[in-house]
């Protein structure tokens, strides 16, 4: 594909259908208003409608050069040169344990994750409790092992930490923070603005796991069905493939609003378009049975321990061999392609030889009726 | 990913493509999908830029989020903020906007407002919840109609007290009459219902034929069913047919569910008219809750404000529930209307024309193609 037939101003073409295109286009880069007058879930789903909130009240009141990178991690620079990678994230997932994990070794693998895609060597952890009266000790006890083995395979120790308890009925039993710093290696440099037009996309392993084992786990829908959370540590599959894919672009984990959501983010950061096909999306055959019942699209839902990564496509064939010969990584592969045109927008293509778009998602997927 | 690849198989596809491509000739023609599901297959799967250019696909009235008009919004709205009500839904009613704002503004400002995927899972909230009122917001054709008439039954041999629903329920045939008694539509012929055929049959339909001469081929959902049956209407028109056919044989019976039909109608009776969104007043087209489960009739329990509101004045959506415009030729798409701030309803549901453009169609065709039509990655 040519640059011949990049997107030109809605006045200068003729076919009103275009011209409407072109105008929803530019409707959509602009950043997104904050309309609303009090927190709806959907600022906490991770759509537009959290960009809109971290932009209009965070960074406003925040502002400062690191934070406006709006990374998954600050990449902060000491003065002898190193760099490291700062990050911090919140967990309130309910059920707090569910098939494959808990609220445990997700804190630690959530933080460590968002370190390892922005190039760092996870290592330090900071872990805060926000408990509710009435908690069970021994259930803190079994929680607080379960972070501690989770740090130990992801090779990362929790140095600090901080414990409050609020009255019965003010949290949901109990929710946790962590923060991580990681080192980033001297020579490392990722960023969406490398990305380039024929470079591949990768992803390390099953999408929507994670996001449906929770929906079953709730208990409200009339769905048996074995899915566990992928819950992990990827530190080890980014090393590996860092490794063999020296050129890697860029990666991202997939959580909330899963790959969907990162392709976007990426395509609106980089400029491109970003192809994914739809045959090749590795999912697990129970989980797709899920989604389809409830018409869910699997590539919105979250994942606990996937990360997606753009290779050039010289490196491609190496980085998912790199990642397959890991623990964790048998299921990676090429799902995509970076194009130059349409520029913003992520396309499907589907097995049937049909293309859509995958858009943004707004607010939480709510299944559809019939 | 595994799809169910009988109805997916791309091969199969490229071979009705070109059967539809030779019968469809250089004719114009103009086919009306009157189901929402349809609307959603055929974006999803990219058939519209599939299909030669002179086969238009029209989108019709069968979204059951669409049709709802604002005031039963309002009046959802009120019922979920009346005290100890925990009001019930599917999902996608959720963003639906009232003059209010939607269920979803009505939560976040404290209202108990739950989303469920059946009306038997909102009977047992009533169940586990005695102190409280459980009120179902029943929406959908007669596909959906069975699952509140079993609930219905069921809260009656239970003997819940404390459950009701707020019936929206409508039915299909009317809004097709009302279309096709609309001056402003030329169409070739209709892709029939595929979910709500298999409730009401396919003998409901043959007016369309009789009366107004238009073809009617009841669809399936999958991508594969909606090339099936484009390709049946069109053959219909080779041979010089006229006539309803079931293309979707495989669930749908031609007496449709016997069962089911008896059921609903000692549950539920024809209101003398209802309001649709974009359509008006259409007579004997909704249902309400049987006078024999007036205990059950959220509209008897609750003295509803009741009050009718006019669509929002930007707001297209009659004329693309009439498939007499294209969701993008409403001033308001894209820019104003979007799925995260909908002014009208077919932007809401997964299963609107807007919606179903917005989300995956916004593609021009030569890139749809280009892109399609790439070999894989892998
Ligand atoms: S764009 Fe919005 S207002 Fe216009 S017809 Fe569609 S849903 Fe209705």
């Amino acid at each position: 594909m040519t640059s011949e037939r990049l997107t030109p101003s809605a006045s200068e073409v003729p076919d009103p259908e275009d011209r409407t295109r072109i105008r929803v286009e530019e409707f959509r880069k602009r950043r997104p208003r904050l309309v609303d007058e009090v927190i709806t879930m959907a600022h906490g789903a991770g759509g537009k409608s959290s960009a809109a909130l971290v932009d209009h009240v965070f960074v406003e009141a925040f502002r400062n050069p690191e934070l406006e990178n709006l990374g998954d991690g600050a990449v902060l620079t000491l003065p002898g040169g190193e760099r490291l990678a700062f990050s911090t994230d919140s967990y309130v997932v309910s059920p707090y344990e569910f098939p494959g994990g808990s609220i445990a070794d997700l804190a630690i693998n959530g933080t460590v994750n968002d370190l390892a895609v922005s190039g760092a060597r996870p290592q330090w952890i900071s872990a805060a409790f926000i408990i509710e009266e009435g908690f069970s000790i021994e259930k803190l006890k079994q929680l607080a092992a379960e972070m501690r083995a989770a740090a130990d395979v992801a090779g990362v120790q929790i140095v600090t930490g901080d414990t409050k308890v609020v009255p019965n009925g003010a949290a949901d039993g109990l929710y946790i923070t962590t923060s991580g710093v990681g080192v980033i290696p001297a020579g490392r440099e990722l960023s969406p603005h490398m990305v380039r037009p024929g470079d591949r996309l990768i992803v390390s392993g099953t999408i929507a796991d994670h996001g449906m084992a929770i929906m079953l786990a709730r208990g409200n829908l009339d769905i048996e069905a074995d899915i566990e959370s992928d819950s992990a540590a990827v530190n080890g599959l980014v090393e590996a493939l860092l490794a063999a894919a020296p050129g890697t672009r860029w990666m991202r984990d997939a959580t909330r609003g899963g790959l969907g959501t990162v392709a976007n983010e990426l395509a609106q950061t980089a400029g491109v378009g970003v192809v994914l096909d739809e045959g090749l999306l590795p999912i697990d055959p129970t989980v797709l049975g899920c989604c389809d019942m409830l018409g869910i699209d699997p590539v919105y839902v979250a994942n606990e321990g996937k990360f997606v990564a753009i290779v050039p496509a010289a490196e491609a064939e190496a980085a998912v061999a790199a990642l397959r010969s890991q623990p964790g990584g048998a299921q990676a592969a090429v799902i995509g392609e970076i194009l130059a045109d349409p520029p913003g927008i992520v396309a499907m293509r589907t097995p049937f030889g049909g293309t859509r778009i995958v858009d943004m998602l707004v607010g939480d997927p709510l299944p559809r009726i019939c | 990913m595994k799809f169910v690849d009988e109805f997916r198989d791309p091969s199969a596809a490229r071979a009705l493509v070109k059967s539809i491509t030779e019968i469809a000739g250089d004719t114009e023609w103009k086919f009306m999908e009157v189901c929402g599901g349809h609307t959603h297959t055929i974006y999803r799967h990219g058939i519209e830029h599939l299909l030669p250019e002179n086969i238009e696909l029209v989108h019709g009235p069968g979204c059951p989020v669409c049709v709802i008009p604002m005031g039963r919004i309002d009046d959802a709205m009120w019922l979920a903020e009346q005290p100890d009500v925990i009001f019930t839904t599917f999902g996608d009613m959720m963003r639906v906007p009232g003059s209010r704002g939607s269920l979803l503004d009505a939560k976040a400002r404290g209202a108990d407002v739950r989303f469920v995927y059946s009306p038997l899972d909102s009977l047992k909230v009533a169940v586990e919840n005695p102190d409280k009122h459980v009120v179902f917001f029943a929406v959908g054709f007669e596909t959906t109609v069975p699952s509140t008439a079993v609930t219905l039954l069921r809260a009656k041999t239970l003997g819940v007290k404390n459950f009701s629903v707020f019936s929206n329920h409508v039915t299909i045939v009317p809004p097709i009459k009302a279309i096709l008694e609309s001056p402003d539509l030329r169409l070739s012929g209709f892709l029939g219902p595929g979910h709500v055929s298999t409730v009401v049959g396919i003998r409901p339909y043959r007016f369309v034929p009789e009366v107004y001469g238009k073809p009617v081929v009841v669809a399936g959902f999958e991508p594969l069913d909606i090339l099936a049956s484009v390709h049946m209407l069109l053959q219909q028109y080779a041979d010089g047919r006229c006539e309803v056919e079931n293309q979707y044989a495989r669930v749908v019976r031609p007496e449709g569910n016997t069962a089911a039909l008896k059921l609903m109608g000692e549950t539920f009776q024809l209101r003398p008219h209802f309001e649709w969104r974009g359509l008006g007043f259409i007579s004997q087209s909704a249902l309400k809750v049987h006078d024999d489960y007036a205990d059950f009739d959220a509209e008897v329990r609750f003295s509803m404000p009741g009050v009718r509101v006019a669509d929002p004045k930007a707001c297209q959506c009659g004329e693309v529930l009439k498939g007499a415009i294209k969701p993008w030729e409403c001033k308001v798409f894209g820019t104003a209307c979007t799925p995260e701030t909908p002014i009208g309803t077919c932007m809401v549901s997964p299963e609107g024309a807007c919606a179903a453009y917005y989300n995956f169609g916004r593609l021009h065709r030569e890139t749809a193609l280009l892109v399609g039509q790439g070999a894989p990655v892998g």
